[in-house]
């Protein structure tokens, strides 16, 4: 196990490194500096802003001087608002990590309800209502969604009031963004559901004259959750990204905002702090659920 | 060819092993008729399309996509307006024609009609810039789905190569090969491919003015340049795997027992074995490249400005959502059933294909 965890982790080190070396390099491609605007500073000024900014240093250089300055928390400045990323960030994550945490909890609670319902009740009507479902949600992209809940519900019907600040109403954005997921877990469940009924030892529980409720919950239902736990990481990379378009939809200033502001600004340094941020969470997340997946589960070797 | 009957067979010797003719009786008219063949031999294909068209879903998937198909064809021939075109009426600028609802004129139009003009309807009506609206999703359709089949043929291709070296040679080669996959494959795709696409269309731009494909659009080239740096990584962990799993079947060895080249193992034996997965999993990879166009066009990063596309369309209508519920529900429906059509005849090839399913 040790050795396994050692190498997963060396994996990911590798991975943030080569995401950050992407990073950097791909935005250092991009001709122009980012003092290249219409009007060119004085070539006096010019070399003061480079030289606060290390741009007079050799690129390798820079890079490192990056990376060193990211894990010290600091990302840079962004070049349009002239603040400091990381404070964006971290002010803009709070409601991200809002609106992500809720929508994967509730995927995973809707996920594992419908999908354990559709594998007790298969081929009745139960079962070919969600699977319905599943199929009519795995084909709707989230932004989709996302601007039809708007549309009906916020500016149609009036149910459910427009995101503002004053007044955060989180549930159709939540609903946009765990729908998709919910989904896939549904089939995930359904499936390793239905391929734990068919085991022997589900048999032998039952010849013994376990009560069924028991069987599912304690025997079955255990072991059927093993497939979920790797989804966690996958998911919480959805999520992430998915809130990009969500937040953008339901003009929710989190993190997702920032980004896609920073992109249509075309705010290098914006785009290339945020990206590595997420980009750590998500190797992070997949990490943890790789590694939970290894611990639950005894009957996987650890070479 | 010599003909045996059963004189002209040796008789057999004691404790020889040869077979005693003499045992055999030549076989009734009866039992021959139980000799004749129930169903045509099939071949693996045959038999998976045979079970693909039984699928009323599969079936519906095929045909809501040869009907996307044929108009997309058909369709830039009847419609007499351009994907960019700012329609003019009798030559003139016409301010009327902007956000028109389906199927109405303008009052210029209308003018023009009753003075004999014969001006072709608009179906979805027009956009806020006087476009028609419905050949701008026509050719959006046909974005999304160049970009799907492209996409995918691209990851087929340099996926297959990879996995098929990494799997047949085995051994260091393999090692590395996988290592380097391991490490792109725990790369977050989609945030790698923003910043490649904000990146690539700055830096292609460039260099692409004048040549054949900048008529192409930047954004879809680096579209498809992303998915050749980032997404045949899975394709080529699955060639991979199957690779190795069935180069050492009985079966393969049984054929390398009897002699058969490594052209003809290869051939007969490894490639049909692997194909239906590898069919499945591409059929799988289009809408999941449709998403990802639709989502980079969304969030402002798709094909260039006048060429539209399905999540460019769709963006663009939120502004006037309200008004105009019709602009984003037109697009917004499209690529849902573009999406559901290819994961239902996806499903369905799986289905009819892969060989662990059947039975």
């Amino acid at each position: 196990m040790l050795k396994y965890a050692l190498k997963r982790i060396l994996l990911a080190m590798v991975s943030v490194f080569v995401i950050m070396a992407i990073a950097f390099f791909s935005m250092n491609a991009i001709p122009g500096g980012p003092f290249a605007k219409e009007k060119a500073p004085e070539p006096a000024v010019q070399a003061v802003l480079e030289k606060r900014f290390n741009l007079d240093k050799p690129v390798m250089e820079q890079f490192f001087l990056y990376i060193s300055n990211i894990f010290q928390g600091d990302f840079g400045i962004s070049l349009k608002t002239g603040r400091e990323i990381s404070t964006t960030i971290f002010e803009s994550f709070s409601i991200s990590a809002k609106l992500g945490g809720y929508s994967i909890l509730i995927a995973l609670i809707m996920g594992l309800i419908l999908g354990s319902t559709a594998a007790l009740t298969r081929n009745k009507w139960p079962d070919q209502l969600i699977v319905f479902f599943t199929t009519l949600s795995v084909g709707m992209p989230s932004f989709v969604l996302g601007t039809l809940l708007l549309l009906v519900f916020s500016l149609i019907l009036k149910v459910v009031p427009a995101w503002s600040i004053e007044n955060q109403n989180y549930v159709l954005p939540i609903i946009a963004l765990s729908l998709y997921p919910t989904a896939h877990i549904t089939r995930l469940t359904k499936s390793s559901l239905l391929d734990v009924f068919g085991q022997d030892y589900i048999r032998t529980a039952r010849a013994k004259g376990v009560p069924r409720i028991k069987v599912i919950v304690k025997h079955a239902l255990r072991n059927a959750l093993i497939p979920v736990i790797t989804y966690i990481g996958p998911l919480t990379a959805y999520s992430l990204t998915g809130s990009m378009v969500i937040e953008t939809i339901f003009t929710i200033g989190g993190l997702g905002t920032k980004f896609v502001t920073g992109i249509t600004n075309q705010d290098y340094p914006m785009i290339m702090g945020t990206t590595i941020f997420l980009a750590i969470l998500m190797v992070i997340m997949t990490l943890i659920s790789d590694l939970l997946y290894r611990a639950v589960d005894p009957r996987i070797s650890f070479d | 060819m010599r003909k045996f009957s059963s004189d002209k067979v040796p008789r057999k010797k004691l404790l020889s092993l040869h077979i005693d003719v003499d045992r055999f009786l030549p076989a009734t008219s009866e039992q021959k008729e139980q000799q004749v063949t129930m169903l045509p031999s099939t071949t693996f294909f045959k038999d998976g399309m045979r079970k693909l068209f039984k699928k009323p879903l599969a079936v519906f998937a095929i045909v809501v996509l040869s009907l996307m198909v044929l108009t997309i064809i058909i369709a830039p021939r009847i419609v007499p307006y351009g994907y960019s075109e700012i329609i003019k009426v009798e030559g003139k600028r016409d301010r009327g024609l902007k956000n028109l609802p389906p199927f109405t004129y303008s009052e210029m139009e209308q003018e023009a009609i009753d003075n004999g003009a014969d001006i072709f309807p608009h179906i979805f009506g027009t956009d806020e810039l006087g476009r028609d609206y419905f050949i701008r999703v026509v050719y959006g359709t046909r974005v999304s789905l160049t970009v799907g089949l492209f996409a995918s043929i691209i990851v087929l291709v340099i996926g297959l190569l990879y996995g098929s070296i990494a799997g047949y040679f085995g051994g260091m080669v393999d090692l590395i090969m996988m290592r380097i996959v391991d490490i792109i494959y725990s790369l977050p795709d989609t945030l790698m491919v923003i910043l490649l696409s904000v990146v690539l269309d700055k830096v292609i731009g460039e260099s692409l003015h004048g040549t054949a494909f900048a008529s192409i659009g930047t954004n879809m080239i680096s579209l498809f340049v992303v998915f050749a740096l980032l997404y045949w990584v899975g394709m080529a962990r699955l060639v991979r795997g199957q690779i190795l799993s069935i180069k050492n079947n009985e079966f393969v060895l049984a054929a390398r027992a009897m002699g058969a080249s490594n052209w003809r193992i290869i051939r007969k034996h490894i490639l049909p074995n692997c194909m239906s997965v590898i069919i499945i999993s591409t059929a799988l990879q289009i809408p999941s490249a449709i998403f990802t166009e639709s989502f980079l066009s969304f969030i402002g990063l798709g094909v260039q400005a006048p060429m539209p596309s399905l999540g460019s369309l769709a963006n663009f209508a939120r502004g006037g959502m309200q008004s105009y519920p019709y602009k984003l529900l037109i697009p917004a429906i499209a690529i849902c059933l573009i999406v559901l059509s290819f994961n239902l005849l996806g499903d369905g090839l799986r289905d009819a294909f892969d060989p662990k399913l059947r039975r």
